[in-house]
Order: structure tokens, then C-alpha cells, then sequence
């Protein structure tokens, strides 16, 4: 156990360093940094010290090294475009994703397992292919048509909702949250909803495909011969079985969330760090768009090692296994 | 002569008969849904191909827009005029004519992506598969880490750094070429695991060990002789990710990062519609969307349809 969890955590490393490579490459190279930073009327003496003060005349790896460094501590300059440590504004814009991502993922899964189960159970039922049909539909939404959509219903047409921002927020030490006020709360339902659409539509094809295959199974046919309950087949042994491969995919799902929610605040207006990322590339916004690479790339790793854990604490062949 | 006519005949009636007989020709004459989707996905892609001859107007012809006609709704609402099928945008443009034209892009976009994509991905499941070891490890390796994220936000990481690397003024001529690099770049995953699963089985077999005898280069044994072998699966794959192609396309246009208004994608014309959907111009933005739905979820239905097809475990 210890061993894998070590193997799976310098693999991670590894993953880290690799991005980091990438995103001090886009530092470095894409444009001239000091270009970025000082005005037009700079002289050439100017430039050289700040060069050199920068560290930009060292070698490559010397300066890989402390771009690392610095990013171990979070500090990944300045924003070009809105001349304010990356950091700070990264820190500022977090919450409003968070909340976003999370009501959002809490209501995919709410909806999305028991639909997927009903699915699986019910296979030629006529709800089941109406469900499915919704699905299928669901995928071939992209995100912002959905976004777009539900603005045109329910903010222009019917007006019950507002359509963009994030309402008024309520300050929690460095936190802000939407989730207190009324304004905050509503404006919060659409951008939820558009990007729980997506995931929903997974989780249900998902838990039904997983239930059909364990159901086939030999211990459920076993289960059925020695006449156990229907509703103990299928919540205790079935639903049960299927949570390895659904625990996989809803915690990759997260990586989708975050890749997701760009497109969701884009749509909405809302300001949380995917909106700041997509305005970051409008300008080549190079500091903003590194430290964003690495802060992702760094929840994935984080996800993929706890739920290469979870695996172990869900299916005891692993445990065996690894001995 | 005779001889020769009836050898065709015969040739002729031989392939209806294979075709008639095959497994997969058989469940799409008796799948709705099969016929369907494709009747739709062929009209649009046949529409976009010929968008010049069939459009009724021509929306980036200067001389041909009027800024009078600007801004008209659709014909069955008040204002509107039947020359202009679904309206027209901010500019006096067609509207129904710029989905023809911008389809156009999008499946275009679409497909050179997903052929990128494929071929480094096959290429790559073909060397993994048959070298195995460290170059195996290594592109594995490198496959997996790339398939913990999204590849809809690895394309839109490679669009943004080839958009920082690359002038501005020049961009808009090769924004195509860039999609299709970013898209297919984050999409060849998939196949490259496919394939090397396929080739590792038939590394093993025996054509394969007597091509290995008789001395054959490893290029010849390859492309030659496994890769048409573990080709079936790469089918499906490229259906369905024909369809995600697309809407990542669509998406990365949308965010304003795709392909500029200039000649736009469906997912530009979207973008750009949007602007007006408070004014209650809703129809500027909502029939590209529109179009790129059906589009999409008929693709999908036959890539679905295709995978349920040839696996017959679902049967």
C-alpha cells in the first residue's frame, strides 16, 4: 500500500515538473518578458539590468529551477494585462469557481445516479429510453448553446433570472460567497445548471452501462438463484460494484468540471479564474495563463493520487494484490 | 468479349451479395435511427459542400448585402421577408446562408482534425504496440497523462500558446490550420491506446512472425501488414470523435479563440449573434446553434449506432 501510494506519488511529481517545463517555456519564450513589462520610452540600459535582475541571462536550467521555486510558493509575477500578482488575483477569482463547480457537481450526481440506475433496471422501459434519448441529447449540447438557451428562456423572455455575474457576494475572511444572499443564489442557478448538464448526461450513461455489465455477472446470477430480494441484488451487490469504475470517472470528471466551467463563466459573465483565463489568452496574458496551467495541473494530480488511494479502500483484490 | 462482361456480371452480383449478406449492411437497413442520422448528417455535409450553388445568398459578397435589410426576423414573424429563409443579422446578411457557409468550416475543421488526430494516434499505437519496452513505457506514458485532461481544454492551451507565438496580423489566414493542430493534437489519445491493444495481440500471430522470417522491413510489417488489421476500431472512434471535433470547433470559436468573423464557423456565428440576444434578435445566434445540434447529435446517433453494431457482445 505505502510502496504504490509512493510510486503513484513521485509519478505525480514527475507530471508537475513536466507541466511546470511547459508553462516556464511559455514564460520564457513566447514573447520577450521584459518586453511585457516596462513602457515604450525604456532604454536599452534599462532593459539590460532588468535582464539581468530578472535572472534572464542565466541558464536554462538554473532559471527552470527557480520558475519552480517560485511557483512551489505561488508566486508567479505579475499579471501583464492587469499589473497585479498572478497569485493575488487567481485567489480572488477561486471562490466563484468553487461554489460554481460544486453546487454544479452535487446536482449532476443527485440527478444523474438514480436516472442511471432506473436505466440500467428498467432497460426497455419507456422512461428509460425517454431518459436515454435525454441523454443523448444532453452530449450532442454543447455547453454554451446550453448556457445560451437558458438566458434566452429564463433571462430575456421570462426575466426571472439574471443573466450574468455572480449577484451581490457576502465576505468570509478571504473567501466570497454567492451562496447567502438572494441575488447571489440566483444568479447562481443558471451557470449551475448549464454545467451540471454535461456531467449529468455522463454519470447516467456511465452507472447504466457499469449496472448492465455487473448484473450479467456471475455473483448476481448466483444471488438471484439463492432467491435474494431484487432490492438487494440490486442496491447492495450491483450499485455497489459499479462504484469503482463511476469513482474513477467522477474524479477525472472534476478535471472536466474545471475545463468546463472556463466555457460556463464565459457564457455568464462570471467572474471566477476560467473567465480570467480566457481573457488572459485574448491577451497573451503570459504569467496569468502559466500560473493557470499549473494550478490545474496540479488539482489533477492531486485527484488522480487520491482516488488511485480510494481504489485501495473500495476493492479489497486490490489489497491483495499489493501484498 | 462476352467472356469478359459476364466475368464483371458476376463480379457485380458477387459484391451485392457480399454486401447483402454483410452483418453490418444487414443492421443498418433494419436500424431507423442508422438511416435517419445519416440521411441528416449527409444533407448538411452535402449543403456545406455546396454551400455557393445552394445558398440563396451569398452573405460575404459585398455588393450583394444591404445594410437596409438588416437585422430582419424570420418570415413568419412580423417584419420578416421570405428571401431571407431565417432572417438576417446586424449586417444585412442571410442568415440561413451563412449556416450553409459556415457548416462549411466546421466540418471541415472537423474532419482534418479528427484525421490529424487518427494518425498520429495510430502511428503511435502501432510503434508502442509492436516495440514495446521503454518506447512503449515512455508514449504510454505520455498518452496517459494527456488523457487526465480534458481534451477540450488541451486544445484550448496549444490554441492559446500558438496564438502568443504567432503574429496577430497573419492569424486570421491560418486559424483553420491552428484548430485543426490544437484539436487533433488533444484527440489522438484514444487511438493510440486502441490500437497498441490491437497490435499486441497480433504482434503475436503468425503472419506477423513469418513476415519477421522472411526478413520484411518493421515499416513494411507495420503499415503493410498488422495496421489494416487493427484499423475496425479506429472507425468508431472517428465517428464519435467527428462529432466532439466539431463541437470543440464550435466551443473554441465561441470563446473567441477559434476562427474569426471573417469567414466564420458555425461556432463564430454564434458568438457573434449572441451580442444581439438581448435586443431580442434571438434568431442571429439560435439557428447556427440550432444546426450545429442536429449536426452533431446525428453523427453521434451513428457513431453510437455504428459501436452498438459491430460489438457483439450487445447483441
Amino acid at each position: 500500500m505505502l510502496l504504490f501510494v509512493l510510486k503513484r506519488l513521485a509519478q505525480s511529481v514527475l507530471v508537475m515538473l513536466v507541466v511546470a517545463l511547459i508553462a516556464f517555456a511559455l514564460f520564457r519564450y513566447v514573447g520577450d518578458p521584459v518586453d511585457s513589462m516596462v513602457g515604450q520610452d525604456t532604454t536599452l540600459e534599462q532593459r539590460a539590468d532588468l535582464r539581468e535582475r530578472l535572472g534572464l541571462n542565466d541558464s536554462f536550467l538554473v532559471q527552470y529551477a527557480r520558475f519552480i521555486g517560485r511557483a512551489a510558493t505561488g508566486d508567479f509575477g505579475q499579471s501583464y494585462r492587469l499589473r497585479q500578482p498572478v497569485d493575488e488575483l487567481l485567489a480572488e477569482r477561486f471562490p466563484a469557481t468553487f461554489e460554481l463547480s460544486l453546487v454544479s457537481a452535487v446536482m449532476a450526481l443527485l440527478i444523474g445516479v438514480p436516472m442511471g440506475v432506473y436505466t440500467a433496471l428498467n432497460r426497455r422501459g419507456l422512461l428509460s429510453r425517454g431518459f436515454m434519448t435525454l441523454s443523448l441529447i444532453g452530449i450532442s449540447l454543447p455547453t454554451f448553446l446550453i448556457g445560451i438557451l437558458l438566458i434566452l428562456v429564463f433571462g430575456v423572455v421570462l426575466r426571472w433570472l439574471p443573466t450574468f455575474g455572480r449577484g451581490d457576494v457576502v465576505q468570509v475572511g478571504w473567501w466570497t460567497s454567492g451562496l447567502m444572499t438572494r441575488s447571489g443564489l440566483s444568479s447562481l442557478i443558471m451557470p449551475a445548471i448549464t454545467l451540471a448538464i454535461f456531467q449529468m448526461t455522463l454519470i447516467v450513461r456511465l452507472i447504466r452501462a457499469e449496472m448492465l455489465e455487473v448484473l450479467r455477472a456471475d455473483y448476481v446470477k448466483f444471488a438471484r438463484a439463492r432467491g435474494l430480494k431484487p432490492r438487494t441484488i440490486n442496491f447492495s451487490i450491483a450499485l455497489k460494484n459499479t462504484l469503482v469504475p463511476v469513482m474513477t470517472i467522477i474524479g477525472l470528471q472534476i478535471g472536466s468540471i474545471i475545463a468546463f466551467a472556463i466555457i460556463t463563466e464565459s457564457v455568464f459573465q462570471w467572474p471566477g479564474m476560467g473567465l480570467l483565463f480566457i481573457q488572459a489568452i485574448e491577451n497573451v496574458d503570459i504569467p496569468v495563463m502559466a500560473a493557470y496551467l499549473m494550478l490545474i495541473a496540479f488539482i489533477f494530480v492531486v485527484i488522480n493520487l487520491v482516488v488511485d488511494v480510494l481504489y485501495f479502500v473500495v476493492d479489497p483484490r486490490l489489497r491483495v494484490q499489493g501484498r | 468479349m462476352s467472356e469478359v462482361e459476364s466475368a464483371i456480371d458476376a463480379d457485380l452480383i458477387g459484391w451485392r451479395a457480399r454486401l447483402a449478406d454483410n452483418d453490418l449492411f444487414h443492421a443498418f437497413i433494419h436500424s431507423p435511427t442508422a438511416i435517419v442520422s445519416t440521411i441528416v448528417t449527409l444533407l448538411i455535409c452535402l449543403g456545406a459542400l455546396f454551400a455557393p450553388w445552394v445558398a440563396p445568398h451569398d452573405p460575404f459578397d459585398l455588393a450583394s448585402v444591404d445594410l437596409m435589410d438588416s437585422l430582419l426576423p424570420p418570415p413568419w414573424m412580423d417584419g420578416g421577408s421570405f428571401s431571407f429563409l431565417l432572417g438576417t443579422d446586424d449586417q444585412g446578411r442571410d442568415v440561413f446562408s451563412a449556416i450553409l457557409y459556415g457548416s462549411r468550416i466546421s466540418i471541415l475543421v472537423g474532419f482534418l482534425s479528427v484525421i490529424f488526430a487518427a494518425a498520429i494516434g495510430v502511428v503511435v499505437g502501432l510503434v508502442a504496440g509492436y516495440a514495446g519496452g521503454l518506447v512503449d513505457a515512455i508514449l504510454m506514458r505520455i498518452a496517459d497523462v494527456q488523457l487526465s485532461f480534458p481534451a477540450i481544454l488541451i486544445a484550448l492551451l496549444i490554441d492559446g500558446v500558438l496564438r502568443g507565438i504567432l503574429p496577430r496580423g497573419d492569424y486570421d489566414q491560418i486559424a483553420v490550420y491552428v484548430l485543426v493542430l490544437s484539436i487533433g493534437l488533444s484527440f489522438w489519445v484514444q487511438y493510440a491506446r486502441t490500437v497498441r491493444s490491437s497490435v499486441m495481440i497480433e504482434r503475436t500471430k503468425e503472419y506477423v512472425q513469418a513476415s519477421q522470417v522472411i526478413g520484411l522491413p518493421t515499416r513494411t510489417i507495420l503499415f503493410r501488414h498488422i495496421m489494416p488489421n487493427v484499423l475496425g476500431p479506429v472507425l468508431v472512434i472517428a465517428t464519435i470523435q467527428l462529432a466532439l471535433a466539431i463541437i470543440t470547433e464550435a466551443t473554441l470559436s465561441f470563446l473567441g479563440v477559434g476562427v474569426p468573423p471573417t469567414s466564420p464557423s458555425l461556432g463564430t456565428l454564434i458568438r457573434v449573434g449572441n451580442d444581439y440576444l438581448f435586443s431580442g434578435e434571438w434568431w442571429i445566434t439560435i439557428f447556427p446553434g440550432l444546426a450545429l445540434v442536429i449536426l452533431v447529435l446525428a453523427i453521434n446517433l451513428l457513431g453510437d449506432w455504428l459501436r452498438d453494431a459491430l460489438n457483439p457482445r450487445l447483441r
